[in-house]
């Protein structure tokens, strides 16, 4: 299993057309990969053409995680770490720090990009009580990540620390490939302002989260 | 919250009242989900589904459609005219369709073929509005009720069973749109939540046999039973992607993926949820 996994591996990252020497290696695993995409492509059929076309095209990071469970050997973990981290964008100012209480706003919204989300001009939301405890005050949260409660005061908030939050949240696969956690910068969900405010919720001494 | 018309000393109260609620509250998540789950039970006694079963039973004897056919002929797998316990051997593989079919689909498939509607008839309303009832929650709950303290036991063996497990499989951890979501970001581990809302691991047998089990389900935050299709065409929704065809094919691999493990599991449909 393991070999044949990497050896599919160097097949996937060579090129897109390695696929198709892919199935030939495996048949039976490879074979229902194709065939899911193409069930995939024949089970959403409505709505707007970008949406579709999104999601049908996996980037080679998804291609990459789907194919391996979220689990890539070592060799393909680092290679998506660095290409992603070679795609962040630090905000043009310099300002990594803004305001907790637009981060927190942001932390509690869960609107934008689903199909009944229409009005392009309201922000989204970053939905990260979803998975994370941030402020004490707010009970509901999720616990697909870590709490992250008290992040600052454990770490202060120094320039690097900032440098570290927001690089994690414009995308957490240029540090863990195949986090669970969207690529909120990379993918064009939050802005590189939206993300300072969330650096600011986590590190902000006045922020609740640190007080 | 309307605060204006309240006297100083109502808001204190108040204000004091939250502050403890909050303070102990976060010290208690665990009181929190006991307390759940006794709000659970005691609404169980009462599921207000149970009125989406009667309902639906009434539609299945009922004459209805092009040919003035009731659905007691339709075949849910088990013959033509047997109910109880089909819905314990779904999803499977139907040879008259030549497809892997799910509870609803198989509804819709009968609608067309006993009853005369047209494909697009039988599909036009399966999630209801407010003003607008669907008679698929409620044929689905009447169905699905007629399997209760049933165990699951959708079969795995034809060759389209398995080709639709192996697909569902991909499907399942298939990673794509704008927040890179699989149904395995939300359903890989257990004891997880989405804010306050547990979330299954849906290949472990022990979580997807209590959860896969109990849909169709009442909701109470909608109002309404929901489906099993509706289930995920709303996870699909949440993970930012378009509009999941209703009973398309990859919503019945998917399902066909979970029973597995849901296998053995008792039926307690339709359920009761948030």
């Amino acid at each position: 299993m393991k070999a044949s996994v990497r050896m599919r591996a160097v097949l996937v990252s060579t090129a897109s057309a390695g696929l198709i020497a892919a199935c030939a290696a495996q048949p039976s695993d490879d074979d229902a990969r194709s065939r899911a995409e193409q069930i995939f492509r024949e089970s959403f059929t409505h709505g707007n053409q970008a949406m579709l076309a999104r999601v049908e095209r996996q980037d080679e990071v998804q291609a990459l995680c789907s194919l391996y469970r979220n689990e890539p050997p070592r060799e393909i973990a680092a290679k998506i770490e660095r290409t992603q981290a070679a795609t962040i964008r630090f905000p043009a100012q310099g300002k990594l720090m803004g305001d907790w209480r637009r981060g927190e706003q942001i932390a509690q919204s869960g609107y934008g990009m689903r199909f009944t989300d229409p009005d392009t001009k309201r922000p989204n939301g970053g939905n990260c009580y979803n998975c994370h405890r941030i402020a004490p005050q707010e009970i509901s949260f999720g616990t697909i990540g870590p709490s992250l409660y008290g992040f600052g005061k454990l770490r202060g908030s120094g320039e690097a620390v900032q440098r570290y939050v927001y690089a994690k949240i414009y995308d957490p696969q240029a540090s863990v490939a195949c986090s669970n956690m969207p690529r909120f910068g990379h993918n064009a969900v939050l802005t590189e302002e939206q993300i300072s405010h969330l650096v600011a919720l986590l590190l902000d001494p006045d922020s609740p989260v640190n007080r | 919250m309307r605060t204006s018309g309240m006297t100083p000393r109502r808001k204190a109260l108040i204000a004091g009242a939250l502050a403890a609620s909050l303070s102990v509250a976060a010290a208690a998540q665990d009181d929190t989900q006991k307390e759940i789950e006794r709000y659970r039970q005691l609404l169980a006694e009462g599921n207000p589904a149970d009125l989406w079963e009667a309902r639906g039973e009434v539609l299945w004897k009922a004459r209805r459609g092009p040919k003035n056919a009731s659905l007691e002929r339709c075949d849910l797998g088990l013959g033509p005219g047997v109910v109880k316990g089909a819905f314990a051997q779904m999803p499977r593989y139907f040879a008259d369709t030549d497809r892997v079919q799910d509870l609803e689909s198989r509804i819709v498939t009968c609608m067309v073929s006993v009853q005369g509607f047209s494909p697009e008839e039988a599909m036009k309303n399966p999630f209801s509005a407010p003003e607008r009832p669907s008679d698929m929650e409620a044929l689905a709950s009447y169905v699905a009720g007629a399997s209760r303290g049933m165990k699951l036991a959708a079969p795995l063996s034809h060759p389209k069973e398995i080709e639709a497990f192996r697909i569902g499989e991909q499907l399942f951890h298939r990673r794509a749109g704008p927040y890179d979501f699989a149904c395995v970001s939300c359903h890989g581990e257990n004891g997880k939540r989405i804010r306050r809302q547990d979330l299954p691991k849906l290949d472990d047998p022990k979580d997807a046999q209590k959860i896969f089990t109990t849909w169709p389900a009442y909701r109470v935050s909608q109002g309404t039973v929901r489906t099993m299709q509706h289930r995920l065409y709303d996870c699909y929704w949440q993970m930012r992607h378009p509009q999941l065809d209703y009973v398309s094919e990859a919503s019945i691999d998917l399902m066909v993926y979970m029973a597995k493990y849901a296998n053995g599991g008792t039926i307690n449909a339709p359920g009761l949820k948030r």
